[in-house]
């Protein structure tokens, strides 16, 4: 789709809610809006995209009273804004939207959190990306390190790379909008998505990406959404598998459901976002007793978000089910750089190799 | 042997005032801080029970003054019947000394002791003694005393005396000076606040360090003062009755007929017959066990309770409620007087109040007034049975949270009045677990607990009108101009919606740009008349149309309209002005209407 077209879409859905608001109040009704409720009880498996999306369940969001009638002037001002934003060909961050509201009285933000939700609530209801509304992410993407060749179209001109020849130590920085991203050649049996910079740096160091033929991506703690788009379209249009490798503890599990299944705040584009076939490679809990790793003790908010991932829909299988439960047994936590306790080396010459032709990566 | 002669040397009896000298913990006196509330509690007691006694409507003085570092002068001046010149020594200066021991009715001291334990804590911290003036009518002068205790043989000690003339025709001054400090001042002021809300007929000014605060009554009816009653069958024990049946002349029948309250003719004889007894016996010839089988007869006979009316004086619902409002702004407020009742023999009524909101701190947990024959219980609140109770009860049911006791701004108060009430110690801080009182205790406060619950629901339902009022009657039409610029379509009318969902007559006021808007729609089925009056300080002399009525009270204008509305229809002011101030619709009923005021 070409970017006119994609803005004369996104505008239109814009102005589509409006007109549907403007509708019901001509026929005396009190304006509303439907949206799926955005909670981990409404989030079911597509069969046909392999990924979470949102359920059938829906809430309502009426004028009908105080609360529910700012809501729906708050969104009634974005999507003016949005509308005017795209007429005009301007673009802005959400950070910036923010202070926009500065100047919409009963209708101004209370706090970021309330915009981004509300943008996510648009993405939802008019099934288009906030990218479409020229809105720009401001969290930046993470890096990439390995034998890959990119092509980015920057304001600059058109630049390209190999993200082992042509980068420094931090491997090329993702952009944030991938759309402008293409992948040239590759020279990589698949993709290793790593939860900090100490084992990024330390696969790198070891030379692991030219050893076994691996890409590097580094997450930085909960992937932007940038980041999750490279990793998909990395294993969409190059058929690189791809693992995860964190943490073993719950939050991190998270991060690779995230980057797996998809998450809940954004269910609705699972299918740009979430890369099905991502694998977890570990820390598992099962790791922690085997490999007998240094750990630490699980605290209180540990322990519910365990119980709490036994509960989601995302982690219901056998696998999960088993190594959480073993880990709610042996109490304990442990992060990836443990493995150092075994020597430097121990996780790019053993345990990765180990996992990795277990899993018929290599 | 030798041993035990000289042990006896050692042992000799002890009066009681020396045991309480060495125990002033038992009557309240443990601490400096607290000693100064136990005095004045002592002797607002014993006024407000002359005050009772003589049916005058009390006006009772509290003087407080630093009379050196450490030295306070405590003056309680009454304006009871005043003691007589004889009895004034015996009153403050003995210990256990005192007219309603021996009675069996509601009244707030019993035993005698706590004005005297002041006396004997004044002369133990700075030696000097009470000074009493006490005056018994117009006819009379009034006395001066200076009063000491003699510790070891409990006698009062009068160091001097005269007769004096006073400004007052009849009452009791007492002035004691000890040893405290006025750290709890804050207290003693809830003390005397709390006391004023039990005793709504009594004036009370306190004048502590030169400042004066004045507890006015709210009714001028005394209080009937309690009849004492003759004890109840039910309620005696075995020392008392072996006591007053040896002090009797009569036989069996007659004693039980003339001595205990309820019995007639047919109970005296079924307990008689049960004791296996001749009627006919004296009774102080009875021996110890002919008495021990009397005493069980008359405790397992049915007898009525004893004759509450008559020796009971409980406040009244109507009475507490003034009583609380008139020191604490509340939004809701309701009493309760349960039915007398009897524990052991012993009558008592059990009343309780709830009050909800106003000035009463949200945070934290309610606060609990404990009150007991009309006196306020201070200390030992996690003590005593009224606060066991009210942590019993399940106040989530009614609308409150609750963490053991009940949080958020409520107030709670519970008054236990008897013939006996039962206190865990001497010093009458907290009332003992009774399971006849905690019941009766638990059953009002679940009556006020519905009370406060149908009062929570409605006000919630009010708030949810308004709420929903403020969205469809201001909101909305924000929605309807921001999406009909979006849509580039001429301004949607929202009217339709507020017809369809109030249903009711909707008064809004809007200020724009220096224009104020009063609109008035009628979206009921019928014609209404109505008032409406806009108070604020535009004189909107340029209103279209005219005001029907113009009040100008310093600078305030109240603008007042008259007009009739026929189902459907609308009607318009516009005025020029600032659009402060209020507006009211009168003339229609609650239910049916809606004001809004979109500048707020």
């Amino acid at each position: 789709m070409s970017r006119e077209e994609m803005d004369a879409l996104a505008r239109e859905r814009l102005v589509g809610i409006a007109r549907g608001w403007y509708d019901q109040m001509r026929d005396g009704i009190v304006p509303f809006i439907r949206l799926p409720t955005r909670t981990k009880r409404n989030i079911a498996y597509d069969d046909a995209s392999e990924v979470w999306k949102y359920g059938e369940k829906e809430s309502t969001r009426a004028a009908a009273n105080e609360k529910g009638a700012v809501h729906l002037l708050k969104m009634a001002y974005l999507i003016g804004f949005l509308k005017q934003q795209l007429v005009e060909n301007r673009s802005s961050t959400l950070r910036e939207l923010y202070y926009i509201s500065e100047g919409w009285k009963k209708a101004k933000f209370a706090a970021q959190d309330e915009s981004n939700l509300l943008i996510e609530d648009l993405e939802i209801i008019t099934e288009v990306q906030r990218e479409a509304f020229h809105l720009r992410p401001e969290e930046d993407g993470a890096s990439i390190f390995g034998s890959l060749r990119i092509r980015e179209t920057t304001r600059r001109g058109v630049k390209e790379m190999h993200c082992q020849d042509d980068v420094g130590e931090a491997g090329y920085p993702i952009p944030n909008n991938v759309d402008n991203l293409e992948f040239v050649d590759h020279d990589a049996k698949f993709v290793i998505a790593i939860e900090t910079g100490g084992m990024y740096a330390r696969l790198m160091e070891n030379g692991f990406d030219e050893e076994y033929g691996a890409i590097l991506v580094h997450l930085k703690g909960q992937p932007a959404r940038s980041t999750r788009r490279v990793l998909r379209k990395l294993n969409d249009s190059l058929g690189l598998p791809v693992v995860v490798f964190t943490d073993g503890d719950p939050w991190s599990y998270r991060i690779y459901a995230s980057v797996a299944y998809g998450s809940i705040k954004s269910a609705h584009m699972s299918e740009l976002l979430a890369t099905p076939q991502a694998q977890f490679i570990g820390v598992q809990p099962s790791d922690i007793s085997d490999y007998n790793l240094p750990s630490d003790h699980l605290t209180e908010q540990d322990i519910s978000a365990l119980k709490a991932e036994l509960t989601d829909p995302r982690f219901a299988t056998d696998y999960w089910r088993n190594q959480i439960n073993l880990q709610l047994e042996m109490k304990v936590k442990s992060e990836q750089q443990a493995f150092a306790s075994r020597g430097l080396d121990f996780v790019t010459k053993e345990y990765l190799p180990k996992r990795l032709s277990e899993m018929g990566v290599i | 042997m030798v041993l035990a002669e000289d042990l006896a040397k050692q042992q000799r009896s002890i009066s009681v005032a020396e045991f309480f000298e060495k125990n002033k913990h038992l009557l309240g006196f443990d601490s400096p801080t607290r000693g100064i509330i136990t005095t004045i509690k002592e002797a607002v007691d014993n006024a407000l029970d002359a005050c009772e006694e003589a049916e005058v409507l009390p006006d009772i003085f509290v003087g407080i003054r630093k009379v050196d570092a450490e030295v306070y002068r405590i003056t309680v001046e009454d304006n009871g019947p005043g003691i007589v010149p004889e009895n004034v020594p015996l009153v403050f200066g003995k210990l256990l000394y005192g007219s309603r021991f021996h009675q069996i009715r509601q009244s707030r001291g019993q035993q005698g002791i706590g004005i005297s334990a002041a006396v004997l804590y004044a002369q133990l911290t700075t030696g000097t003694p009470a000074r009493v003036v006490s005056r018994t009518g117009a006819k009379a002068l009034a006395h001066r005393f200076e009063l000491m205790i003699k510790t070891e043989t409990n006698e009062p000690e009068i160091v001097s005396h005269e007769e004096i003339d006073w400004d007052r025709t009849h009452g009791t001054r007492i002035e004691i000076q000890f040893k405290s400090t006025l750290a709890a001042k804050k207290r003693l002021v809830d003390y005397l606040r709390l006391t004023a809300i039990v005793n709504p007929h009594a004036r009370i000014t306190a004048d502590i360090d030169g400042e004066v605060t004045t507890f006015e009554r709210v009714t001028s009816e005394v209080p009937p003062c309690p009849k004492s009653i003759l004890p109840h069958p039910h309620g005696i024990e075995f020392g008392a009755l072996k006591r007053i049946a040896a002090a009797s002349t009569g036989t069996v029948d007659e004693f039980l007929v003339g001595s205990f309250s309820r019995v007639g003719k047919k109970t005296a004889d079924e307990m008689i017959a049960l004791a296996k007894l001749k009627p006919s016996r004296k009774v102080n010839k009875l021996e110890s066990d002919e008495l021990k089988r009397l005493l069980d007869a008359m405790q397992a006979v049915k007898v009525p309770a004893p004759p509450a009316q008559q020796c009971l004086s409980p406040i009244g619902e109507d009475l507490i409620c003034k009583g609380l409002e008139k020191e604490i702004q509340l939004d809701f407020i309701k009493a309760r007087t349960r039915p007398s009742t009897v524990y052991g023999g012993h009558s008592f009524i059990i009343e309780a109040a709830i009050g909800y909101g106003g000035k009463i701190p949200p945070e934290g947990n309610a606060q609990i007034f404990r009150f007991a024959n009309r006196v306020p219980l201070l200390y030992q609140q996690g003590a005593c049975a009224i606060t066991n109770c009210v942590s019993q009860v399940n106040w989530k049911s009614y609308g409150l949270s609750q963490q053991g006791l009940p949080t958020g701004p409520a107030l709670i108060m519970v008054h236990v009045a008897s013939t006996n009430v039962p206190f865990t110690s001497e010093s009458k801080d907290a009332v003992a677990s009774i399971p006849e009182i905690e019941r009766e205790v638990v059953l009002v406060l679940q009556e006020l607990g519905r009370e406060l619950k149908s009062y929570l629901s409605r006000r919630d339902k009010k708030k949810q009108q308004d709420d929903r009022a403020r969205a469809i009657c201001s909101i909305i039409p924000e929605i309807a101009v921001k999406v009909s610029e979006i849509v580039e379509l001429p301004l949607v009318d929202t009217s339709p919606i507020e017809g369809k969902i109030m249903r009711k007559i909707v008064a809004k006021k809007r200020t724009n740009n220096g224009q104020v808007h009063i609109d008035v729609n009628n979206y009921t089925a019928r014609e209404v008349t109505f008032v409406l009056y806009n108070l604020s300080r535009d004189a909107a002399a340029d209103a279209d149309p005219r005001p029907d009525f113009v009040d100008d009270i310093d600078g305030e204008y109240n603008k007042v309209w008259r007009c009739t509305l026929g189902a459907g229809e609308a009607w318009q002011v516009v005025y020029t002005g600032a659009g402060d101030g209020s507006l009211d619709l009168r003339g229609v009923e609650d239910g049916m209407k809606v004001v809004v005021d979109l500048d707020v």
